[in-house]
């Protein structure tokens, strides 16, 4: 679904993402991990096509997201970080202008945008300015806006940061669901939510990857089974050979 | 041309101007502010002129349009780059210059709005006279193709800085300038450090010399090869600069 080939961005001289190269399959919830500015979102901004990477390469579900960067794009929910939303739009509204955007057909408009509405339970906030909503909300319309097109692959760049522990289980909740039958790709510096959600781990420092396998490989590397510890020592390993 | 995708983008940033009280002020400032000017008891205004003609109304029209149309186009890609919306927008299949085109049109279609609700002021030299039609007809075009103009300067400097304020006040500048760019003053400034033969184009380049020369009911191929160069030069620009920045 998703094939990353040394993909590298430098900004000015500076490595922000270096040759990273991942598969994730379809039905995988693939956990991209990493202390701030290890490159998360660098990568997923590649990935959909907000800015081009300087080297390398990567397909979603076989179209280039160079050459074919429409095609590739339109098989992409993307949540950015912090869910940037058009503020004064009400929720329905907002998203009837994200399915027009998408170019889908017009008849099913209405039924769509009543199905994503229900799926993210943000029904009893359809005709509430977006920009009056709470954090949590706010996430679920973005989420929903990432579905309404029912993509093949989604990725999430941090999605439950900022909400408290209730959101957050209501967030993962739909994730959850969803993971059947869509590849994922969600980056977090929260370690239980790897746990929670993720089937496969990626952990990235500096912008390369250091670390790629199930989370309970990742967990058996540490003598005292504690993610947290093994976070760390990875990390840290990295950050002293720069 | 019309993709769903700039249909979508060119309705929503069209209906983004009254979701604001942006929109609105525009429009009582534009028209109060005309409607005033045109039949100001003073200088060469309405009355004195003692003709049924909107001679006065287009002597004013750039003047309105150097702070009212910077104000509109400022917030077209600062603001989307400010709050991060910007990432949700190139993440879906929208090229930068289907987007650039439909901000620009949209804003443009706001200021025709704002244009055509001067209706009254035809009205009212119908009624006091029988003014010249195809001189009204043809100040209005050319009126649209100042905005047009002087919008996508607008928008070119929206897309350089996150800032609105900042954005605004560059686009006043180089409107002023260009707005100007026959007149003594700004050539003698040109002229301190441009040699002789730069001049003459920058003069030629003046936007109240061809809204003028349109103005006076002659449709001139050079008036609209100017404007259509000037819109295409700076639009183009934006989208340049948007695929460069958009990411920072
Ligand atoms: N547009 C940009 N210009 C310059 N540096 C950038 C830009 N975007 C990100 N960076 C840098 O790249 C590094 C990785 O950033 P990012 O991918 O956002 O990290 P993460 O999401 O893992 O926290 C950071 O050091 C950040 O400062
Ligand atoms: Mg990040």
């Amino acid at each position: 679904m998703i094939v990353v080939e040394s993909l590298c961005k430098n900004f000015d001289d500076f490595f922000a993402v270096k040759d990273v190269s991942f598969q994730v399959g379809k039905g995988q919830v693939l956990g991209l991990l990493g202390p701030n500015g290890a490159g998360k979102s660098t990568t997923m901004r590649m990935l959909t096509g907000f800015i081009n990477p300087t080297s390398g390469h990567a397909k979603i579900c076989g179209h280039s997201i160079l050459q074919e960067k429409e095609k590739a794009q339109s098989h992409i929910g993307y949540v950015p970080e912090n869910a940037p939303l058009y503020d004064d739009m009400d929720v329905r509204e907002f998203l009837e202008f994200i399915y027009d955007l998408r170019g889908l057909p017009r008849e099913q408009k209405v039924s769509r945008v009543e199905e994503i509405l229900k799926l993210c339970v943000i029904e009893d906030v359809e005709s509430q300015k977006i920009e009056t909503l709470s954090k949590g909300y706010k996430r679920r319309v973005s989420l929903a806006q990432a579905l309404i097109h029912n993509p093949d692959v989604l990725i999430l760049d941090e999605p439950t940061d900022g909400l408290d522990p209730n959101q957050k289980h209501e967030v993962r909740k739909v994730i959850k669901n969803l993971a059947k039958e869509k590849t994922i790709v969600i980056s977090t510096h929260i370690l239980e939510e790897v746990d929670a959600v993720c089937d496969r781990a990626i952990i990235m420092a500096q912008g390369k990857i250091c670390f790629d396998g199930t989370p309970a490989s990742l967990k058996a590397q540490s003598p005292t089974g504690r993610l947290d510890d093994v976070f760390r020592s990875i990390t840290m390993q990295k950050e002293a050979l720069c | 041309m019309l993709s769903p995708q700039f249909k979508a983008l060119y309705k929503k940033e069209f209906q983004s101007f009254f979701k604001t009280p942006l929109g609105y002020v525009f429009l009582v400032i534009f028209l109060f502010g005309l409607g005033y000017m045109t039949f100001e008891p003073g200088r060469g205004s309405f009355f004195l002129l003692r003709e049924a003609s909107l001679r006065a109304f287009f002597e004013y029209v750039p003047w309105m349009f150097i702070f009212l149309v910077p104000a509109v186009s400022m917030k077209l890609w600062a603001d989307e780059r400010k709050r991060g919306t910007v990432e949700l927008l190139f993440s879906m299949p929208v090229t930068v210059k289907v987007a650039v085109l439909a901000k620009f049109f949209a804003a443009w279609t706001f200021v025709g709005l704002a244009l055509s609700l001067t209706f009254p002021m035809i009205i009212t030299v119908l009624i006091l006279g029988r003014p010249d039609m195809k001189i009204i007809f043809l100040g209005h075009i050319s009126s649209m193709f100042l905005a047009g103009a002087m919008l996508s300067v607008g928008g070119f400097f929206s897309a350089m800085t996150k800032n609105q304020v900042v954005s605004f006040i560059l686009s006043v500048a180089t409107c002023f300038i260009l707005l100007m760019a026959d007149s003594p003053p700004v050539l003698e400034l040109v002229g301190t450090f441009a040699p002789k033969y730069f001049l003459n184009i920058f003069e030629s380049l003046s936007l109240q010399g061809h809204f003028e020369s349109m103005g006076k009911g002659v449709i001139r191929l050079s008036d609209l090869c100017y404007y259509a160069i000037m819109i295409s030069f700076w639009t183009f620009s934006s989208i340049v600069l948007l695929n460069e920045n958009k990411s920072e």
